[in-house]
């Protein structure tokens, strides 16, 4: 098994070596073929690596590979942690990965850069095996600026172009805030636990928990608290959690398939995973679990809302998953880690399917994104059209859907979830989730009904060119529309409800919704059943898609007399609640302010001017004065030499 | 009865007219070369007046010794001075400022 584990990190990476390095020689074919391969064999070993411990019941391994550096007591190694979780995650990476990867040959066809962003993507599925198959927080500190630097690179794959350019530093400058709280995070580990290791670290969590710290003297808080808080800042900005979120919808500057892969289905979710995986910690801080409810309720209801007025095809998506990722944010602030991931499984399927049909509507139109252009498009590219449904549906949480079992045990964890109070937290969580799934219904087939329903509102030349995409971009459609259809089926009743995470994953009995949820669970079919009997979500995600489909169908004139309406609320929503001009005008532009008063001020003026060149200009202006007394003449020097001489010998006899 | 005191006011006046030489001559710089050989003989007039004085002949036998000495440098200072005639076609003293500040 370690040897497979070795494989299934380093063949991506090898891979990327080789079509980075080597693209030139390679050549186009070559770095596709060689990328894939590469991929396909870590999908490979990877469902070989979840069949060996979920079928064939083998045990979690953990064990270092290799000592980095010892430094006072505290090992810095290269190690496998390879449990159900980790495998789990490992199989949906690299799956995602392989599908991302086939499409974009089609996608990509003609770029430029063909050979560099196989690199780059096989490089990020390295970075990502390397986060989720972590056993310390190092490597998973590696893996998280790893995914961070390679998202960074694709985002604005399109160097060229100024947007690209900008939305990459954002990304970069976003997480930057969220990794300042991560590394806070892992230092208050190390301080408290003196171990990187997971397991040391899990096993002190108690006396860590018991413990308090003072960071402003005088106010004590409790130390796992803050360490819990801190790294969920981390998973704030990499999961983009608000207010740390506004990266993501800007990221959609990258290559459609990043898109799918890194901003929809994997790196996003990191923060979702980490949390997973540091969950013996985050039990013992209630505190912190409601602040991640609270940060996930809100990112899942307005988020959602957002998606509403956006008018980028690829940009209602990524609020989409903005939103989705609250929901997932939610039901690991209950303690549902189990629905959490699961969820995040689905989801991957799922959304990197509306992604990736998105790309094949964009490669379709000739690079065109607004859906106010596109209409009508079913019956030009039936494949895509039917992926894309079951896409919307999956998402919307269409019974019998991947989405619908994911989406309703979250649901059905958050009203379980007592053990908060029925205090504001509660009611902000289920409040949020329920409303949040007519949103979801509203915005999806918003989206479903402009693009592919209606009329044709592309011109006439755009027309007669749009055609149905090539195999190599519907093949992945295809695949990735499969589990999203039908995954929930078979999947729901181990990962939710059954022991599949085991002792990856630990919940103190008091916040044990899952388990309380299980007891009422009797197969697939019955969840279903109780969904239409006794919960209104089904019934909200209806009406969402009926009033989809009643405004922009049946009565397109209707949704801009109810935008001038509700002129305020629109204005709001379109301006993305001001958090882009908080962060630019107030945040940058005071950054910018305070940068530029302390260089004209501080730097040019008080050090360059005043003390440096001050000091310097100050001898200069004495020692010019007193250069007047050289004046070169003999006779001056020696009367000087006679008055100095007179001087001292009238101070000699005097005294 | 001539005394102690008339030589060293001798030396003394010498001594002053020397420096005065120097001070007040601007022109030339061979008189300020003979200034200072003035201002020597003023202090030779000093050691022979102590060394009478004192009735020790050492004084007088430091004269000689500084005669000598002014004699070459006497030399060598002409020397130079020619040397800076060649190089600046004058021996002005006003003109030899190249030390000016």
């Amino acid at each position: 098994m370690h040897g497979y584990h070795l494989t299934i990190v380093l063949a991506p990476l090898a891979a990327a070596i080789v079509a980075g390095l080597f693209g030139k020689k390679i050549g186009r074919a070559g770095a596709h073929w060689i990328t894939i391969f590469a991929v396909g064999l870590s999908f490979v070993l990877s469902a070989l690596v979840l069949k060996y411990l979920y079928w064939d019941g083998g045990h979690a391994e953990n064990y270092s590979v290799y000592t980095w550096a010892v430094v006072d007591g505290l090992r810095m190694e290269v190690g496998f942690l390879i449990d159900r979780l980790t495998a789990l995650m490992m199989v949906v990476v690299t799956f995602v990965s392989l599908m991302v990867h086939i499409y974009t040959v089609g996608y990509m066809h003609d770029d430029s850069g063909y050979q560099r962003f196989f690199s780059y993507i096989s490089l990020f599925t390295f970075s990502m095996l390397m986060l989720v198959m972590s056993n310390n927080f190092l490597q998973l500190f590696f893996g998280w600026e790893a995914v961070g630097l390679v998202s960074y690179l694709l985002i604005g794959f399109w160097f060229k172009r100024e947007s690209a350019i900008f939305a990459n530093l954002k990304a970069f400058l976003v997480n930057r805030v969220g990794d300042f709280g991560f590394i806070l995070g892992i230092a208050g580990i190390v301080m408290f636990a003196e171990s990187l290791d997971y397991a040391t670290v899990f096993a002190s969590g108690p006396a860590i928990a018991a413990q308090n710290i003072e960071v402003i003297s005088g106010v004590p808080w409790n130390a796992m608290t803050l360490i819990c808080i801190l790294l969920f800042i981390g998973a704030m900005g990499k999961s983009a959690q608000a207010p740390l979120h506004v990266w993501l919808p800007d990221s959609m500057e990258g290559p459609t398939p990043i898109s799918a892969l890194i901003h929809a289905a994997t790196m996003v979710t990191a923060g979702i995973f980490m949390v997973a995986r540091m969950s013996p910690l985050f039990e013992l801080s209630e505190t912190a679990l409601a602040v991640v409810v609270v940060i996930g309720a809100i990112t899942a209801f307005f988020m959602g809302l957002l998606g509403i007025v956006q008018n980028d095809i690829k940009r209602v998506i990524a609020y989409s998953t903005l939103s989705q990722l609250g929901y997932m944010t939610v039901a690991l602030g209950v303690s549902a880690y189990g629905a959490a991931i699961f969820h995040l499984m689905t989801h991957a399927f799922f959304k990197a399917l509306l992604f990736l049909a998105a790309g094949s509507v964009i490669i379709a139109l000739h690079h065109e994104q607004d859906i106010r252009k596109m209409g009508g498009l079913r019956k030009y590219m039936p494949i895509t059209y039917w992926t894309a449904l079951i896409g919307s549906l999956a998402l919307i949480g269409f019974p019998g859907s991947a989405g619908f079992f994911s989406k309703d045990a979250l649901i059905e964890a958050v009203r379980e979830s007592h053990w908060h109070g029925q205090g504001a937290v509660y009611w902000i969580a289920y409040l949020s989730v329920m409303l949040g799934v007519f949103v979801t219904a509203l915005y999806t087939f918003r989206l479903f009904f402009l693009v592919f329903h209606g009329k044709e509102r592309m011109d006439e030349k755009m027309r007669s060119h749009v055609h149905e995409s090539p195999w190599v971009v519907t093949g992945p459609l295809i695949l990735l529309a499969i589990p999203s259809a039908v995954i929930g089926w078979f999947t729901i009743a181990p990962v939710v409800f059954g022991n599949f995470f085991g002792t990856s994953i630990a919940v103190t009995e008091r916040h044990d919704v899952l388990a309380q949820l299980g007891r009422e669970f009797h197969g697939s079919w019955e969840f279903i059943l109780h969904a239409f009997q006794q919960s209104p979500v089904v019934y909200l995600a209806a009406a969402g898609a009926v009033t989809a489909w009643y405004f922009y169908l049946k009565r397109p004139d209707l949704p801009d007399v109810i935008s001038k309406k509700l002129s305020g609320l629109y204005t709001l929503l379109v301006h993305k609640y001001y958090f882009d001009d908080l962060y630019i005008n107030g945040f940058a532009a005071g950054g910018r302010a305070a940068g530029k008063f302390l260089w004209q001020k501080g730097d040019e003026l008080l050090i360059d001017g005043i003390i440096v060149n001050g000091t310097a200009n100050t001898i200069g202006r004495l020692a010019g004065i007193l250069r007047q007394l050289q004046t070169g003449y003999l006779y001056d020097y020696a009367f000087a030499m006679i008055i100095g001489l007179t001087l001292l010998l009238g101070w000699m006899l005097w005294f | 009865m001539i005394g102690l005191q008339h030589y060293l006011t001798i030396a003394a006046v010498l001594f002053a007219l020397s420096v005065a030489g120097i001070f007040i001559n601007r022109r030339n710089l061979i008189l300020l070369l003979m200034c200072i050989e003035l201002m020597l003989l003023a202090v030779n007039f000093n050691f022979i007046a102590f060394s009478r004085h004192l009735g020790d002949e050492t004084g007088q036998i430091f004269v000689f010794f500084i005669l000598t000495v002014a004699a070459a440098e006497a030399a060598i200072g002409l020397a130079i001075l020619i040397v800076i005639f060649r190089s600046r076609r004058t021996i002005n003293v006003r003109e030899l400022d190249s030390m000016k500040g």
